[in-house]
């Protein structure tokens, strides 16, 4: 039954979708975006209710005619449908107010539904076809997406380069799922899972998995589309992509190895692992050094990505060994992280699209002093800020903490390659864990503490009601979330218990809501205990001082060492905030350079100072990639300028050729 | 009723105490200068004058420029009672690892950092940017040491940790490298020389101070308490690691309790008086010469866990 309401909820969705693009309605922005609201509301629902290990499923008479379409709902597609109908919605909510400043809203509006149409096909689908094409589907709709505002030339190139990503990672996983399915060609889930696979075979759909699945989701160094598509697409839009689009990519990931694959070798988690603490040191440190808001949040978005897999690499490792409930606490962990992810990230792009609005700008160095025009804005995207730099009482502390915990169980694997390894992977999650609160204190100081510092920062005027309650909501959520994580973590055990065959001990039994994934003599935390804590002795501390001492306040201009300089230009900037990183880490991984240009004594003209950074990943990888297909493209232009001679001869070869290799072949 | 007594005799201590750690250092250092120095309760006379003056706010200062010295107050006090001092196994002393007590830490220093951007200033942007740089070093090598520490003891918790060192004590190459890293944390969390001069006010030394140079009165006092806090914090979880003897149960009696207390005393003059003696003998180190030095503390911590991996005989 949940099912069947789900995938009508779907269908809605898809035709929302096609009666706006036919009926061209440039007022129906708020109508759309309610239903969507409503559709995500009920799908969101419908994951409420299956309880135990039951999956249901559905067979429709569409796609392959051999095939038809399975869908199926268990555990895991319940939790991921549950984290992309709550980004949804409040996206959704959000665009109500935010959808309205919308330049050319049709550009927009028929894709938003079936973006979401497509997201939330691909978590259902139950065979490799249908899981394909709703994975194309939500390519192209989201790449519509970012096409919306295409008179930015920056934009249509960003929009290329992530068809060419999304082109290429579902090039493999079609491949990935060639394999899987093997010579019979029965591409639905159930007979995959049946199917025994040798291992050069299951090493090898491995492999392109992780190209596949992390191409979409901004593993490093396939990550290079997504700080440039995210920013470009319009502010509800980026939410969904770098908070749920990635997500579903995860989904895809855990739903392959996990489910598919069958029984793990050791050594497979020591890709995702690897590949999860580069991801996560390089995209904070790229966030870094960004001035651009959204361009920021992406990078970000890619160092959440890399802790997602640390956590997924893990499971795989203790999985392999048969060690379960350190399997379970690693799988736990990094499906909470997608959870806190996907709500905090949604917040703070929503206050970028609000800053957006509020100023027309999207540059943290022309900002300053947001938190008197935009007061409720600032509030909210400071709770969040706090929750993305894993500080306790908010959710993202006890995602990294649980991933702590499980990198702590780690010396009892045998393999010595492993024993090598997670600990480099430990200090890259403790360094870049660090490095997100640095980056957060500069992106919230820079752009809404201080002083103005552009006429728009100044002028700037505060968001509408429905955005403030969709970002207000989530982070609510984000506080829950943190200081009652047992209720989330028992809901993710179910689906720890079936793909990687262990449990945690359940958490709602552990008295004074604390968690304690392993026991309480070993590790426990209880986040509502230190929040009442903190608020306690925080107004406590006012009140006795207000009381007994002095309550007396003067206003004055600041002091600042007695040379107080009225000019804003003064004030730190963001590129000045992050030069000591830039000096202490940045020579390591990009190359950062910083150029002084200072005229000579007697010269007048201006001393100037330039900052230099070049991303090795696009050096080294990309610019030759594209130089090779340049070449081979003006080589194969040749052909165009033969004579008639030329043509024949070509022709004559050509079929030479093919005899040859039907010969060989025999 | 018992265990809430406890509890609440360990957080007022903390709160009462950590005043006169701040005043002995100083004190020692003095006399190790051939000074006489101010007295030791010197600070608590400063913290009440600043409580009774009125507080001179900058222009531009915004709610979370006024509401961030409690905020850092409450988070720091609240780590500090999560770690045990003179008993082990305290009320609440679960509700929160050392992980959590350092992601607490983690919290005040996020808060302190975004008032010093909050006026506007450019010391308090360079305070702010030097503190973020330090601790995204700092903080790595103090996860790093708390895996070591954990792993040998097989438990995250302090009180855990303190009753597996008292059991099976023994000589281990990762205990002293965790023991130096995280000397050196220490050193660079509190702002002590040779990473930053508690003392100093010459601009373009100071880090921790830039950052609250915009507060005044009742505010500063707030902050001021907050830092001797968290010294003390850390010398508390130096001496629970490295040598918990003396420390008391919770279902011990009040004799071991009085015991726990004395011997907690003598750690904090031994900690404060080593911390002097480094203090006078070094230089304050170039700013850019920081990041080789929590390095050390990175590269230590590192080295512990992977001897750990290896072998648990480490």
């Amino acid at each position: 039954m949940p099912l069947t309401i789900a995938l009508w909820s779907i269908a809605a969705m898809l035709a929302l979708a096609g009666v706006v693009a036919f009926n061209q309605r440039v007022d129906a922005t708020r109508i759309v975006y309610g239903l969507c609201f409503g559709f995500c509301l009920i799908l969101f629902c419908t994951t409420i209710i299956p309880r135990g290990a039951v999956a249901l499923t559905a067979t429709l008479p569409l796609g392959l005619p051999w095939v038809g379409a399975h869908f199926r709902l268990d555990v895991l597609s319940a939790f991921f449908l549950a984290v992309v109908n709550l980004g949804g919605a409040a996206a959704s909510c959000y665009a109500i107010g935010y959808g309205t400043h919308e330049k050319h809203p049709l550009r927009v509006l028929p894709f938003f539904p079936a973006f979401l149409a497509g997201m939330n096909l691909v978590v259902l689908s139950d065979d490799a076809f249908g899981f394909l094409v709703a994975w194309e589907f939500m390519s192209l709709s989201s790449w519509a997406l970012v096409l919306a505002h295409h008179e930015n030339a920056e934009n249509r190139q960003a929009a290329f380069i992530y068809l060419m990503m999304a082109s290429f990672g579902t090039l493999s996983l079609l491949m990935a799922f060639g394999l899987l399915a093997g010579s019979v060609g029965d591409y639905s889930f159930t007979a995959v899972r049946a199917a025994a696979l040798e291992p050069w075979k299951s090493s090898l759909i491995l492999a392109l998995t992780l190209l596949g699945t992390g191409s979409k989701a901004g593993l490093v160094p396939l990550h290079i589309w997504l700080p440039l598509a995210h920013p470009a697409a319009p502010s509800h839009v980026s939410a969904l992509m770098s908070s749920v689009m990635t997500k579903v990519a995860v989904y895809g990931f855990i739903r392959i190895v996990f489910d598919l694959l069958g029984k793990p070798d050791f050594w497979w988690g020591i890709a995702p692992m690897t590949l999860g603490a580069i991801t996560a040191a390089l995209g904070i440190l790229f966030a870094m050094i960004q001035s651009d808001l959204k361009k920021l949040l992406a990078f970000s978005t890619i160092e959440n990505i890399g802790v997602v897999f640390i956590g997924l690499g893990l499971a795989l490792a203790f999985r392999a060994n048969s060690l379960g409930l350190a399997a379970a606490l690693a799988f736990t962990a990094a499906l909470f992280h997608v959870f806190n992810h996907s709500l905090f990230k949604s917040i703070l792009f929503f206050g970028a699209g609000a800053v957006e609005t509020g100023t027309g700008e999207r540059d943290i160095e022309r900002l300053g002093g947001l938190i008197r025009v935009m007061p409720c804005t600032a509030f909210v995207l400071l709770g969040a800020s706090l929750a993305i730099s894993a500080l306790p009482p908010f959710n993202g502390f006890v995602s990294e903490w649980l991933v702590f915990q499980a990198i702590l169980l780690s010396p009892s694997l045998p393999q010595w390659s492993l024993k090598l390894i997670v600990p480099a992977v430990g200090v890259t999650l403790a360094l870049s864990a660090a490095l997100t609160a640095g980056c957060f204190v500069r992106a919230y100081g820079v752009a809404f503490l201080g002083r103005a510092r552009s006429r728009a920062a100044a002028g700037a005027t505060e968001t509408d009601r429905w955005s403030l309650s969709a970002m207000s909501a989530l982070l609510g959520l984000c506080l829950v979330a943190g200081i009652l994580p047992s209720f989330l973590i028992d809901t993710i055990s179910p689906a720890a218990r079936q793909f990687v065959g262990g449990r945690m001990p359940a958490q709602g039994e552990i008295p004074w809501l604390s968690i304690a994934p392993i026991a309480e003599s070993r590790s426990s935390y209880n986040g509502l205990l230190v929040c009442i804590f903190i608020v306690v002795s925080a107004f406590l501390a006012a009140r006795v001082i207000h009381v007994f001492a002095s309550r007396k306040v003067r206003r004055g201009a600041a002091w600042d060492c007695g040379f107080p300089d009225p000019s804003p230009m003064t004030q730190y900037t963001g590129s000045s905030f992050a030069q000591p990183i830039r000096r202490a880490l940045g020579n390591v991984v990009f190359v950062a350079k910083d150029h002084l240009d200072m005229p000579t004594p007697g010269d007048m003209r201006a001393a100037r100072l330039g900052i230099e950074i070049r991303d090795r990943v696009f050096e080294y990888l990309y610019a030759p990639i594209s130089r090779s297909v340049g070449f081979c493209a003006d080589q194969l232009n040749k052909a165009h300028f033969l004579t008639i001679q030329g043509y024949l001869s070509l022709v004559f070869a050509a079929l030479v050729m093919l005899l040859l290799v039907v010969a060989i072949w025999r | 009723m018992f265990d809430l007594a406890a509890q609440g005799s360990q957080m007022s201590a903390v709160l009462t105490l950590s005043p006169l750690v701040v005043g002995f250092i100083n004190k020692v250092k003095a006399r190790f200068l051939r000074r006489s120095g101010p007295p030791i309760l010197q600070p608590y006379r400063d913290l009440l004058r600043l409580l009774r003056k009125e507080t001179v706010l900058a222009d531009h200062a915004s709610w979370l420029f006024r509401s961030t010295p409690y905020l850092v107050f409450a988070t720091t006090w609240v780590a500090a009672a999560l770690v045990p001092t003179f008993a082990t196994g305290l009320l609440f002393s679960w509700s929160g690892d050392l992980i959590a007590v350092i992601a607490l830490l983690g919290s005040a220093r996020f808060f302190l950092a975004l008032a010093g951007m909050d006026v506007g200033t450019s010391f308090g942007g360079l305070g702010s940017s030097r503190e973020t740089m330090f601790a995204s070093l700092a903080e790595p090598a103090m996860i790093m040491i708390i895996f070591t520490v954990s792993l040998i003891a097989g438990s995250t918790q302090l009180s855990e940790i303190a009753a597996s060192t008292l059991s099976h004590y023994q000589l281990r190459v990762s205990f002293g490298l965790a023991l130096i890293g995280l000397a050196i944390v220490a050193i660079a969390e509190n702002g002590r020389i040779p990473v930053d001069n508690p003392a100093t006010h010459l601009e373009l030394t100071m880090v921790h101070e830039a950052m609250i140079l915009e507060y005044s009165g009742r505010h500063l006092a707030m902050i001021e308490l907050a830092s001797a806090l968290k010294l003390l914090l850390y010398l508390s979880v130096i001496a629970c690691i490295f040598a918990p003897w003396g420390l008391a149960t919770a279902n011990g009696d009040a004799r071991a309790f009085v015991y726990g207390v004395l011997a907690y005393l003598a750690k904090l003059a031994i900690g404060g008086f080593l911390l002097a003696l480094f203090e006078v003998s070094t230089a304050k180190m170039r700013v850019f010469r920081v990041p080789d030095f929590l390095g050390a503390a990175l590269m230590l911590g590192l080295l512990g866990t992977l001897l750990l991996f290896v072998s648990r005989s480490f």
